[in-house]
């Protein structure tokens, strides 16, 4: 196996991480909800009486993180080299598959493992297996 | 805006500034570390690494609250069977994934960075999960 030292950023990475659990502590201690983000977002597809205003303040946080940070310093590199429609059938995959798999790389991945739940432990070895097999065919079989 | 929403949208922001800090709401990134076969990167396992080291030990606590800080109720998730449903829909998840690197946390994050493909991949996630709710609506219907 090849390691890709030169993009490898054990600190950064681990204390983001650290930070993913925070936020996710404040979630849960404060609001009493788990740091699902399909979940919380998919509660407005379908909304619910007096379950809304939360998933909204939660959703606007996320969504002005990257300006806040862009007071202080520059953003780091964000690349997206697919194309549109590609992004249009990877959306549709995610929205649909987190769905019916009750949830993603942050409730089941992160807070799912973290409540020791064999279920969230089977979706995330699922997605994470799909996620390497998908890279694998495109990068690699396609291509090549 | 309430005291429990104002801490919904802290979380939030602190949720962004983790994925931003992390690299996970960088999509060249999150690909690298899915391609296990070319130059790998395994920054994002410490993210993991990081996001549940601090997770477990906050769900450990929680679990055993019924109510939070805020006296709000604790919705820990009871689900814990394991289905068709969890497994294909988290393949489904894990290939859109691993088609452009975005899951739902890093997408809203990047519509706050202002990126159009950004906000192609949440419209058609957006579809994606109203695509599920109208499967579902029919598939109770069909039972009843």
């Amino acid at each position: 196996m090849l390691i890709d030292w030169n993009n490898f950023t054990p600190w950064a990475s681990l204390a983001g991480g650290a930070l993913l659990g925070i936020a996710a502590a404040m979630l849960m201690f404060f609001n009493g909800r788990i740091a699902g983000i399909s979940g919380i977002v998919g509660g407005l597809v379908k909304p619910r009486l007096h379950d809304v205003s939360w998933r909204i303040a939660f959703i606007t946080g996320l969504i002005i993180a990257p300006l806040l940070w862009q007071i202080f310093s520059a953003l780091p590199p964000i690349l997206i080299n697919t194309s549109n429609t590609l992004l249009v059938v990877s959306g549709l995959l995610v929205g649909i598959g987190t769905r019916f798999g009750a949830g993603c790389t942050s409730g089941h991945g992160v807070c799912g493992i973290s409540r020791l739940s064999l279920r969230s432990l089977i979706a995330t070895l699922s997605f994470m297996f799909a996620g390497f097999v998908t890279v694998y065919i495109v990068r690699h079989v396609l291509v090549a | 805006m309430n005291k429990n929403n104002f801490l919904a949208l802290l979380s939030g922001l602190l949720f962004g500034l983790g994925l931003i800090l992390s690299g996970m709401a960088n999509p060249a990134k999150v690909l690298g570390f899915l391609d296990l076969a070319g130059a790998w990167d395994p920054s994002l396992a410490l993210v993991m690494g990081g996001a549940i080291a601090v997770g477990t030990v906050v769900f450990a606590i929680a679990g055993k609250r019924d109510l939070s800080l805020l006296g709000l109720t604790i919705h820990f998730p009871t689900a814990r069977h394991i289905d068709k449903r969890l497994v294909l829909g988290s393949l489904a998840f894990g290939i859109g994934w691993g088609l452009a690197g975005v899951c739902p946390g890093p997408a809203l994050v990047l519509l706050g960075t202002g990126s159009v493909k950004g906000l192609v991949f949440v419209f058609a996630m957006l579809v994606g999960m109203g695509i599920f709710e109208y499967l579902e609506i029919r598939r109770l219907r069909h039972n009843k």
